[in-house]
């Protein structure tokens, strides 16, 4: 067996991938086999290392030095500079953005100081399409921990005590769910895994099970040892092609071991687990639409009660989590529920994986301690707004959830305290927005997002929301006016009120948190016809100074629609009427005459 | 691999897995462990580098000390290679000189496990982008 | 029992556990509005999909507000049905269905009997509030059904009707969003599906979105054109369902005033579909006998059970779905089409008028007979043996536009040869009836002995399979009932696995048979008017002085001057029919 000196982690997430990180895993191999390392440097590729911004990423073990931005042609420099001759490649290295220094050891960089990985422990440490690197940090210790010593009931009591509560949005305690279901009487239960990720930019489903399918499987495999069932199915959405690669591949790998199938670990308990592919709907992440789903029926909502721990997945009953909050399950088993409950707030506990998306210099996937203050996450993992623009609102939650503000900055995040904030937890997706964002258009951007994918069943979602986004985009053409304003509050209500499922009684949220922490804008808009970020383009005129005009007539050849008029040499003028507020002649001013206001 | 049966199975291929994984593992935390930096530039190879690293990573393992032994480019002292610096836990690094497999032996023996000084220690240290 | 106390609107009440909010405050006599809800309670059908979201009620202590319709009564539950917050809410989302629905209702088909309209009326709604784009999509007529779903409000009460109870599976939501809606897979014509043309997608439609293809104008001008001789036959189920459209009790028996206001729209002879019935049962009757003592005589070739066949729909099912047991049913054609042949050959000769002019109209509790009429192989060189099948509902438009005041008319009879009946005609209309009709016949002639008694109780009721032996002196016959076209798969099921014992099985597609049709008079969720017309169907039977088919004298009178005998090569000819296999006609357009 080769002894190796030194390991190569390639990132072979999705965000990586498309960076080509396969070809530079590919690359690194042959390099390192042309030069006789193969027997000396192991180079495997790995789950996401979450710093998307910076991928692709490879980190080279045992001295901790973490590349970013890595393309295929620097394989040879790092193959002849770093594992030949022991040098550092310099230019590869992160550099910090406050002092421009080069930081070789992520553990120094500000992205991952404050990061506590439990869910994302194994992601972009280890192989995940080898059993063996899963089994060697502690994999399936749990389920065998849980089978041989535990009973079900002591199983569900640690959960119950570790206070793990859903990742994917809801927060209800995972122990209790568990036991909810073991309670309900019947002949065959389901454990489903929720894997229908489906808030625009958040990916921490698919990170976890492209980094570490493992944790999941194992995690299933001892809820179906609580609540009685010995069948699992992923739920997964068909567009994640490179998580049910690996998924797959994770399922076969366990099934050989005899970790999944009949009597596993000689214990007589048999689990096995099979896939179910969505077709992206965002609905089918509410449980009762992905049952309905994989039911072969129409990815739609039905009524709860009765809960799918009474009456799921062909009406018996089915525990359903989601990815996150399985990947956390094992670590729980093996650590103990009160180091897990040592983790976080009071009534949040553990760590919590966030996305990271918009207006931030460190765009990727991070994982804190529940109470990390949103500051915290914003600055320091984040490393503060982009282009040095001032901060404006983070989106929590994703559509179902609403903006929080400045005063909000200080506020530990867990459950309870987004939720009074006016916003959610939600799967996690954090989208950081600037003073360029203009806030009903962001308002109007989620709706346009629940239009497309309300199901359609019940009419206050169906039409309601449809009309949110017919005001919103009314207001945004600048023919908002003050009852507009009135209207989208009292239709909010009506909608969080009426609708049928968690998608439609959250999806007006974004414009109540928007009418409620930016008043001032939306009322620029009706009243002042106004778009202060600019992003409005129908709110915006252009104007040329006639003091930097020159006469050029550059504008007014280059404008579409021959707005703009004057003579050469002569100060040129923009008719507003016939203006469509392209931008061409701003372009194309030599002089900075053209501006906007 | 075969089927894992039974729990002692189960630990049983993990410890014969952890062997594989603790490079890993290890340098995740190499504050907590001994560091060993072999210089592996031409001058360091020239001198038989690659055998006294080799015979590090061997020898830890027998005497069961839990090290990281990396390598790193020349330090310059290229008159006194193959060159090794050791760093123990919470300690300031100490560079030895003219390292062969005869003295990795004695600086495990000595330093490692001990914190005696052994001969052909280079006094002047030296800085990296780190540490600046 | 387990009770459960709870109080809604301050009433304090007492209700089984597993009582929705909707049901105990029904019983406690408050209403609470409901728009896709539907529960046909004698039907045993209930269509709750919670979408419409109408009939929200706050309950105390509840975040959000609870549909009434499915959310079950708790111990100790405060419900509140109307305070403001609920009214608010209410009415705002009554008001966004109705921004997505066009307002057209003067000249919709259902104006006057929409449920949508009905309750924008009762909820005072003057202004919409949220108007924006309304979402439409292409318009599908087929031979029987138009779907303008434009209008559809997504009650899913058709998709219910499609799929749980006909288990045709043609209807379903498409689309998501706003632009959800029901409509065949990949948004197909009807025609092109495997609809049945059963027309229960019709009679739920609480809006104009599911409506009968009308054929109103097409025979008013035949009524209007000299040349044509326009004879009418009316299907036994019309006489039952009538009086409904003109304000009378469900159940009120308008035999004689249906004959009288079909003379008075200016049909040159009134006819009755029910003497076609009687001549159905002659051939049909004849063809059980036939392949019953085929059977008993060792001939194990003879397929049995013998399938009844007059039911349009049923018929469409089997040819689409059960393509291999097209041998089982009985090649009798329906009452309509031998009603159809007998005019334009017999009748036609008799009152000496060529079949091009004379035009047979036909007036039917159901929508599938307009398809069935246009079927080829009922037509003789093009011209069709039924011109032109309108509904119950059509004939009430059709009296109503013509200035008659239906309830003023005196009863009148039917005219004759083709308006005589029996009693085991009428009772065609209802579920179990033509099997019942067939029994009275058939026991007589393979028996030879006068029936003492004829009602045979234990073939009729609403219970969804219904099956019994009737001893014919001494050799029980299994019969076997089913209605609802979920329910004939069933049989049709165990009859492909080889577990059926029955002798013969009479099926009708709709739910309660003709009677509960799809181009009778709306029932609007209310399933005890299906159940009066039941009576009122069983109560002209009783009124009748003959009763068996066989005793028609001017059935009697047709074997004798013109077919010669059941099962004749003239009857086989003009009664007969033959099915096709449908299974592979179903095709993508576009």
């Amino acid at each position: 067996m080769a002894k190796y000196k030194m390991h190569v982690l390639v990132c072979g997430g999705t965000g990586c991938h498309a960076s080509e990180s396969d070809t530079l895993l590919e690359n690194l191999k042959t390099i390192v086999a042309d030069k006789g390392l193969d027997n000396e440097v192991q180079v495997i590729a790995t789950g996401c290392f979450g710093f998307c911004e910076k991928g692709p990423i490879v980190k080279i073990m045992p001295d901790n030095t973490f590349y970013t931005q890595v393309c295929p042609a620097d394989a040879r420099e790092i193959v002849e500079e770093h594992l030949i001759k022991g040098r550092k490649v310099n230019r590869l290295l992160y550099v910090d953005p406050e002092n421009k220094e080069h930081i070789s050891d992520s553990k120094h960089m500000g992205f991952y100081k404050k990061q506590l990985r439990i869910a994302l422990r194994n992601c972009g440490f280890i192989d995940p399409e080898n059993i063996d690197e899963y089994i060697s940090r502690d994999g399936y210790e749990a389920l065998a921990k849980c089978l041989t010593e535990m009973t079900p009931q002591q199983v569900i009591e640690e959960m119950k005590k570790s206070g793990l509560r859903g990742r994917g949005g809801g927060g209800f305690s995972t122990g209790l769910k568990w036991e909810i279901t073991s309670k309900s009487v019947s002949d065959i239960k389901y454990v489903v895994c929720n894997a229908d990720e489906g808030d625009p930019g958040a990916f921490m489903d698919r990170s976890i099970l492209e980094g570490d399918p493992h944790s999941v499987i194992e995690a299933m495999a001892i809820c179906g040892y609580c609540i009685g069932a010995s069948y699992g199915l992923v739920y997964i959405r068909a567009e994640y092609p490179l998580a049910i690669d690996r998924l797959k591949t994770a399922i076969n790998q366990a099934r050989e071991y005899g970790l999944l199938g009949q009597d596993i670990l000689g214990t007589g308990f048999a689990f096995d687990i099979e896939l179910r592919y969505g077709a992206g709907a965002f609905v089918c992440g509410e449980e009762t639409a992905l049952i309905h789903s994989m039911e072969g029926l129409r990815g739609e909502p039905t009524v709860k009660p009765p809960f799918p721990s009474v009456s799921g997945y062909y009406e018996k009953p089915t525990n359903v989590n989601n990815v996150e909050t399985f990947a956390n399950v094992p670590v729980i088993i093996n650590k103990g529920a009160e180091w897990f409950a040592s983790i976080g707030t009071e009534k949040s506990k553990g760590t919590k994986v966030f996305a990271l998306a918009g207006k931030i210099n460190n765009v990727g996937l991070i994982e804190v301690p529940m109470g990390t203050t949103l500051r915290e996450v914003i600055y320091e993992i984040g490393g503060g707004i982009k282009d040095g623009k001032k901060f404006k609102a983070v989106q929590t939650g994703g559509p179902s959830g609403g903006c929080l503000t400045e005063k909000h900055l200080d506020t530990p995040i867990d459950y309870d305290n987004l939720l009074a904030s006016g916003s959610m937890m939600g799967s996690g997706g954090m989208i950081v927005m600037d003073e360029d964002d203009c806030m009903v258009s962001m308002a109007k951007f989620y709706l346009d997002f629940t239009v497309e994918e309300s199901c359609g069943k019940c009419s206050p979602c169906r039409i309601g929301n449809k009309r949110l986004y017919e005001i919103l985009d009314k207001i945004t053409q600048g023919k908002g006016t003050r009852d507009d304003i009135d209207s989208l509050r009292n239709l909010s209500h009506v909608i969080k009120d009426t609708a049928l499922c968690g998608l439609g009684q959250t999806s007006p949220n974004p414009v109540l948190s928007t009418i409620d922490n930016f008043w001032d804008e939306y009322i620029e808009h009706v009243t002042d016809k106004k778009c202060r970020s600019g992003q409005c383009k129908a709110l915006l005129q252009y104007y040329i100074d006639p003091e930097n005009c020159v006469g050029c007539t550059a504008c007014a050849r280059n404008c579409p629609v021959n707005a703009i008029s004057g003579e050469r040499k002569g100060i040129h003028v923009i008719d507003q009427a016939t203006c469509i507020k392209c931008g061409a002649c701003l372009e194309k001013c030599k002089f900075n005459a053209v501006f906007i206001k | 691999m075969g089927q894992v049966k039974s729990l002692a199975d189960l630990r049983k291929i993990k410890e014969e897995l952890q062997g594989k994984m603790s490079l890993r593992e290890k340098s995740n935390n190499p504050e907590s462990l001994v560091q060993v930096k072999v210089a592996m530039a031409t001058c360091g190879i020239a001198s038989g580098a690659k055998q006294v690293m080799d015979f590090f990573i061997e020898e830890f393992d027998k005497r069961n000390i839990q090290a990281v032994v990396t390598q790193t480019g020349c330090m310059g002292y290229c008159f006194a290679e193959p060159t090794v610096e050791i760093t123990l836990p919470g300690k300031e690094p100490v560079v030895f000189g003219y390292v062969d497999t005869r003295k990795a032996d004695d600086i495990i023996e000595k330093y490692v496990k001990n914190g005696e000084l052994v001969e052909g220690i280079i006094p002047v240290n030296y800085e990296t982008i780190e540490k600046k | 029992m387990e009770t459960i106390k709870l109080t809604i609107d301050n009433k304090v009440l007492e209700v089984a556990k597993g009582t929705t909010i909707l049901k105990a405050a029904k019983e406690a006599g408050i209403h609470i509005p409901t728009l896709c809800y539907l529960h046909l309670k004698d039907l045993n059908i209930e269509n709750k999909p919670a979408g419409c979201r109408v009939c929200v009620v706050e309950v105390a202590g509840r975040r959000n507000l609870a549909p009434a319709c499915v959310t079950e009564c708790t111990e100790g539950m405060v419900v509140n049905t109307h305070n403001i917050r609920v009214l608010n809410s209410r009415k705002t989302v009554l008001e966004l269905i109705l921004s997505d629905h066009p307002t057209d209702c003067l000249i919709c088909a259902k104006n006057g009997n929409c449920e949508l309209q009905t309750m924008a009326q009762e909820f005072g709604i003057r202004k919409l509030h949220y108007e924006g784009e309304q979402s439409t999509y292409r318009e599908d007529t087929s031979p029987a059904i138009i779907r303008d779903v434009d209008k559809c409000i997504m009650c899913r009460r058709c998709e219910m009707m499609c799929n749980e109870v006909q288990t045709v599976g043609v209807l379903s939501a498409v689309n998501r969003g706003f632009m959800s809606v029901v409509a065949p897979a990949f948004e197909m014509n009807l025609d092109h599906s495997v609809c049945t043309y059963c027309g229960q997608c019709v009679a739920v439609c609480p809006t104009g979105a599911l409506t009968e293809v009308d054929h109103t104008n097409s025979v008013i001008r035949a009524l209007a054109d000299p040349t044509k001789t326009v004879v009418v036959q009316t299907a036994p189920a019309v006489r039952a369902a009538l009086g409904e459209e003109f304000g009378m009790e469900p159940g009120a028996l308008v035999t004689g005033k249906l004959a009288a206001a079909l003379r008075r729209l200016g049909f040159n002879y009134v006819f009755d579909t029910d003497f076609a019935a009687d001549l159905t049962i002659m051939e049909e009757g004849t063809e059980l006998l036939d392949r019953l003592t085929r059977h008993l005589n060792g001939d194990k070739d003879v397929p049995l059970p013998i399938l009844t066949s007059c039911c349009p729909g049923w018929v469409n099912f089997f040819e689409h779905q059960f393509p291999e047991m097209m041998d089982i049913p009985s090649t009798a054609r329906s009452p309509q089409q031998m009603f159809g042949a007998i005019a334009k050959t017999y009748f036609a000769d008799k009152i000496n008028v060529k079949r091009e002019d004379l035009v047979v109209v036909s007036i039917m509790p159901c929508l599938a007979k307009k398809f069935e009429c246009q079927r080829d192989e009922f037509a003789t060189n093009g011209n069709p043996d039924v011109d032109f099948s309108i509904s119950t509902r059509e004939l009430a438009h059709l009296i109503k536009q013509s200035n008659i005041e239906f309830n003023a008319l005196p009863d009148e009879d039917f005219d004759n040869p083709l308006g005589e009946s029996t009693g085991a005609a009428v009772i065609f209309g209802t579920t179990g009836g033509v099997i019942e009709a067939a029994v009275r016949t058939a026991y007589e002639v393979h028996t030879g002995k006068k029936l003492e008694k004829v009602d045979f109780e234990e073939l009729r009721g609403m219970e969804y399979i219904r099956e019994a032996t009737i001893d014919f002196n001494g050799l029980p016959i299994r019969i076997g009932i089913a209605h609802g076209l979920g329910n004939a798969r069933k049989l049709l099921q165990d009859i492909k696995d080889g577990k059926s014992e029955f002798h013969a099985i009479e099926i009708m597609a709709c739910p309660g048979g003709c009677i509960g049709g799809g181009g009778q008079p709306l029932h609007h969720g209310d399933s005890s008017i299906i159940k009066a017309r039941q009576k009122a169907i069983y109560q002209e039977d009783a009124n009748k002085t003959i009763r068996k088919s066989h005793e028609n004298p001017y059935i009697i009178q047709l074997y004798e001057e013109f077919l010669g005998k059941p099962l004749s090569e003239k009857s086989h000819h003009l009664l007969h029919t033959h099915y096709f296999d449908k299974s592979k006609d179903i095709k993508v357009v576009e």
